[in-house]
């Protein structure tokens, strides 16, 4: 029996998709059955960043109504053997489509196949966010650290407290750029974790490669030189459980001309 | 048949006071205070008298009240200024309970939910920006606030509010109201503050030891010393 973990933020375009792609496809690499489950009714993306779109030949709505079996309607990730796998969105419809109860079952049949659900919520705090959590056990919050996205998470978390069947959330802090945090011109780590005081699951540097690797459907955790990509693999080892101790934000020197840069001070 | 009087009228050196007898029906009540203030009719005088009513253990309705004040308005220059009775309803009995007692509360209030409490709250934990808490009566916060506040929320000027750390984005006492200043003052501590309304209604900020002189009654503690 598996477990089902939803990833929401209240706020929009902070990374909840990226979040769910990666923290996926991490967990497969520990060997993990991972099913993956969009419930971006009418603006599915994790297709598009898992790089699975034109595998899609039924949908979430397919499933809920009936027009196809479950295992029909799941996109299998060539790049694991039978360990990963996507549930798409439908794209003709909306939120409205399926209902809280409906994806409980939905997610409940899912957890007997695999050991990991990972479902990925829409922005917002509506119809779409009730189905997404309907069926979760866990649910990891993300945010950025800017103050109206921190504001977002705190209400949301808000919410997520009041589900009797999901656990107390966890927390990621993305996007983070090292040198405005020491700078003090963005809210730094513990401060956003004293204020919205749930325990803090992994933070995420702000890196070009994930925008890179998104655009072209390879999530960043399979390439293990990226920073994020570490990121986002040690916080699937926290979710098996593994103590992992959060990475350090300072940048490493990139050559010897940084270094003189830097020494005479020039950005 | 000798039967005592049901309504005695007595003089004290603070005014005039109405003994109603509890032991009677209300209409018999009525009709004898009707009669007692009919030929009761001192010379006339064109000075207002303040009486005051004492029910003893009858209870009086809304309703009921009107009709006696109306009923000794207009017999003489008497006009009601209290009525006491030695007993309440039971639902009045609860809301004065609430109203009277501190509910402690240990939790976060996030952004987008408000708790409201009849009487004093205790929160232990914060309020976050875009949370509120409302209470009739104090409000004390164990942790940081950073949202809106609001005490005596039913018109109580008395009440105040007190934080570790007072960082409201608004604060509320009654019917006045007091927003953060728009600079970010992040310098200044603000730790264990109080707010109250002063003598010019104004929300004014300050330590939270001066609590202890301007509003004496928020100890409860009975004996001891």
């Amino acid at each position: 029996m598996g477990e089902a973990i939803v990833i929401t933020s209240g706020k929009g375009g902070v990374g909840k998709t990226t979040t769910s792609a990666n923290v996926g496809t991490a967990l497969a690499l520990q060997g993990k059955r991972v099913c993956l489950v969009d419930t971006d009714i009418g603006l599915r993306n994790l297709d598009v960043v898992m790089g699975l779109e034109n595998r899609i030949i039924y949908d979430l709505v397919d499933v809920v109504e009936a027009r196809c079996k479950i295992h029909q309607a799941l996109v299998k990730d060539k790049r694991f053997d039978d360990l990963l796998y996507l549930l798409p969105a439908a794209q003709t419809s909306d939120k409205t489509a399926v209902t809280p109860e409906q994806m409980k079952k939905l997610v409940d049949e899912l957890k007997q196949d695999y050991d990991y659900i990972v479902i990925d919520c829409p922005a917002g705090i509506e119809q779409g966010y009730k189905n997404a959590v309907a069926g979760a056990d866990k649910a990891i919050v993300v945010t950025t650290p800017e103050v109206s996205a921190v504001r977002d998470a705190d209400r949301i978390i808000g919410l997520l407290e009041k589900e009797e069947n999901v656990e107390a959330p966890k927390l990621i802090i993305n996007r983070i750029r090292s040198h405005m945090m020491k700078n003090g011109d963005m809210l730094d780590v513990d401060e956003i974790t004293a204020h919205l005081s749930i325990d803090l699951i992994g933070i995420v540097a702000d890196d070009d490669e994930v925008i890179k690797a998104s655009n072209h459907g390879e999530p960043i955790a399979l390439n293990p030189n990226s920073k994020a990509a570490v990121a986002y693999r040690n916080i699937a080892r926290r979710i098996l459980g593994e103590a992992v101790p959060l990475q350090s934000l300072e940048e490493e020197n990139k050559g010897v001309f940084s270094k003189l840069k830097r020494f005479f001070g020039v950005k | 048949m000798k039967k005592s009087q049901n309504v005695t009228i007595k003089g004290t050196k603070d005014g005039l006071t109405l003994h109603l007898d509890d032991s009677c029906s209300y209409g018999e009540l009525k009709k004898e205070l009707d009669r007692k203030l009919s030929e009761n009719s001192r010379s006339v005088e064109d000075r207002l008298l303040t009486v005051r009513v004492q029910v003893g253990n009858r209870y009086l309705t809304e309703e009921q009240q009107e009709e006696l004040k109306e009923l000794i308005r207009q017999k003489k220059n008497l006009i009601v200024e209290s009525i006491s009775s030695s007993v309440i309803t039971k639902e009045e009995a609860e809301k004065q309970k609430e109203e009277n007692e501190i509910v402690s509360v240990a939790k976060v209030i996030r952004s987008g939910q408000v708790l409201e409490v009849p009487g004093d709250l205790l929160l232990i934990g914060d309020v976050n920006p875009g949370g509120t808490v409302m209470a009739g009566g104090n409000i004390f916060i164990m942790g940081s606030l950073k949202g809106i506040a609001h005490a005596g929320c039913h018109g109580n000027k008395e009440a105040v509010v007190a934080a570790s750390l007072m960082k409201p984005s608004q604060l509320r006492i009654s019917t006045c109201i007091n927003r953060a200043p728009d600079k970010d003052q992040d310098e200044e501590k603000r730790e264990m503050e109080c707010a109250y309304i002063d003598e010019h209604d104004q929300i004014t900020i300050d330590r939270l030891q001066v609590l202890m002189h301007l509003r004496p009654n928020l100890t409860r503690l009975q004996g001891g010393s």
